[in-house]
């Protein structure tokens, strides 16, 4: 067997993404299914995922860090995603889910994850009594536990979107900021709130392990905005075509290393493997930055005008190059645009090139949505369930994913910053509207599905 | 004539293609006396056997790179890259080892 199999410049090319332009599995997140550990006594139930836990996810940190050793690819994260909980915990008597949370978040650090995903309920066209205690859990249950992450689908397509939900969404978030304002509002940086939420997603805060999954899957999330980055530089000014099939052919060469280790990790961990996420996921760390690459394209700062569509280019051609390189390709898989957690979005928010509705405008086209904002800690609930319910139509009506994980960060005004700390960075205050929503928030219901779901 | 029945592919189960026991070792950094013969000789101690060897010149770094057998091979794949690790710090050169799978995943289909 000849080395001319490879070329050099094959070889160094993979070395550099990983050594220099910080391309990473971002996450290899272990699904779970709790379902079976339903129960009239929370406390035995909570046990009972416990244990189901630490058994299944006993050799998932040393599993990732064997694949990492081996194929000299530095898996950053290992995570967990469980059933959304309103469903297991319902079964019981209890009004408050926040015993669950503690013994998910003992697991969690029993098994050495960072973060473990799904503390969560479904609620777009209504309600259980499960439902309403987990959602009435979650400002206590971020405040006491470290690695729970919390979610809350409001709205899809199909269904239109809970407005009541929504409300109680603005007023879940400011509770759970005032209640970790000694860490800035931290809790809120755990909690995302959905439209068309997916099963599969294996990025935090908000994975779960959806209804349709199997028993136990393998999800990886793969990230390498430095590597398109450096793509995009190297092509020089090259027309738009050219420039959409440099990025496809750096997202299709980054899945495939998700796909690698999402194979070897099902194998070493013998559970089935589910999707690999292309997501193009920053973080503050220089280099590693979504916006340098709209920048990259011609834009002096990432929020002036042409943004939007450079970032439609970007999230398209990720998607298009990640499909071709993977068997299957699921989460949100696209281009990531959290403020906190980006160098290019902090500057530019920072210096108000990026203002909140031109933020607002580029989720329109991003994989997700409001991601990592800090806003004024005074801002009314109405007014943050308002901001919820422009980005859960956007989502509805377009069809796609959409979430607000926005931080009202206590005694903070616009152009405060505020620091999470590690992979969460940091993030400038940024300003919202002032004029009420309130009477709009108020009327209740549900907004109807749009025409274009009725269409089977 | 026909051939055997085709291969059932699992569609809840992606299978991992046959391990290989090659393993890419790359070494970057500047150029100086004694690199190959310092990494053969890590190499030939443990019974790993080298199968190929291309340097150039890349970038401004000087890039060698060995595709190494180890299924003889007396020291685990772990303890092997920790031990071209150490070499590499001892001589200033960035020397790693990673599974031939990476490589071919990225860049082959």
């Amino acid at each position: 067997m000849s080395l001319s199999r490879f070329s050099p410049q094959e070889i160094v090319e993979t070395i550099r993404m990983v050594q220099m332009e910080n391309l990473d599995i971002r996450t290899i997140t272990m699904g779970i299914s709790l379902r079976d550990c339903a129960h009239p006594d929370l406390r035995v139930s909570a046990q009972k995922a416990y244990d189901k836990i630490c058994r299944l996810a006993e050799h998932l940190v040393a599993s990732g860090e064997s694949i990492a050793a081996e194929y000299g690819v530095p898996v950053i994260n290992k995570r967990i995603s469980v059933t959304p909980i309103a469903l297991v915990a319902e079964s019981s008597a209890a009004d408050s889910y926040v015993l669950m949370a503690e013994y998910l978040d003992r697991a969690a650090k029993e098994v050495g994850v960072n973060f473990l995903g799904g503390f969560s309920a479904l609620v777009h066209k209504g309600m259980t009594r499960g439902d309403e205690a987990l959602l009435a859990s979650i400002p206590e249950a971020l405040a006491v536990t470290e690695r729970v992450c919390a979610s809350v689908n409001v709205g899809t397509t199909r269904a239109g979107i809970n407005m009541d939900a929504v409300a109680q969404m603005g007023r879940i978030i400011l509770d759970t900021a005032r209640r970790t304002a000694d860490r800035n509002g931290l809790g809120c940086a755990k909690l995302v709130v959905f439209c068309n939420a997916v099963d599969d997603n294996p990025f935090m805060a908000g994975a779960f392990h959806g209804i349709g999954e199997p028993e136990c899957v393998i999800n990886v999330g793969v990230s390498g905005p430095g590597a398109v980055l450096r793509a995009v530089e190297k092509d020089g000014q090259t027309d738009f075509g050219t420039l959409a099939t440099t990025i496809k052919r750096t997202a299709f060469k980054i899945t495939r290393m998700g796909e690698l280790v999402g194979r070897a990790a099902s194998e070493k961990l013998g559970v089935p493997f589910g999707i690999v996420d292309l997501s193009l996921a920053p973080t503050p760390a220089q280099g590693d930055s979504v916006a340098r690459i709209v920048e990259a394209m011609g834009l002096d700062r990432i929020g002036t005008h042409g943004s939007t569509a450079a970032l439609a280019l970007l999230n398209d051609a990720v998607k298009k190059g990640g499909a071709m390189a993977s068997s299957y390709v699921g989460g949100l898989s696209g281009a990531f645009i959290p403020v906190s957690e980006d160098i290019g979005m902090i500057e530019a928010a920072g210096m108000g090139a990026l203002t909140f509705d031109k933020l607002e405008a580029m989720t329109c086209v991003c994989s997700v949505g409001l991601d990592m904002v800090a806003i004024p800690g005074d801002t009314p609930a109405e007014t943050i369930a308002a901001i919820i319910a422009d980005e859960a139509a956007i989502g509805m009506i377009n069809r796609k994913t959409t979430a607000v994980r926005v931080i009202p960060a206590p005694g903070k005004k616009p152009g405060d910053m505020v620091e999470f700390g590690g992979l969460l960075g940091r993030a400038p205050v940024m300003a919202v509207h002032t004029e009420s929503s309130r009477a709009f928030i108020a009327r209740g219901g549900r907004i109807p599905a749009p025409l274009q779901a009725l269409n089977n | 004539m026909m051939a055997g029945p085709a291969a059932v592919i699992h569609s809840d189960r992606v299978v991992m293609p046959p391990k290989s026991h090659r393993i890419i070792v790359s070494v970057i950094g500047r150029d100086r006396v004694g690199i190959i013969s310092n990494v053969s000789a890590l190499l030939a101690a443990a019974e790993a056997n080298i199968l190929d060897i291309s340097q150039s010149v890349m970038e401004e770094f000087f890039v060698m790179i060995m595709m190494v057998d180890i299924e003889h091979s007396r020291a685990p794949f772990e303890e092997l890259k920790q031990r071209l690790n150490a070499k590499g710090e001892e001589m200033g050169l960035k020397i790693d080892a990673q599974h031939e799978d990476v490589f071919k995943f990225m860049h082959r289909i």
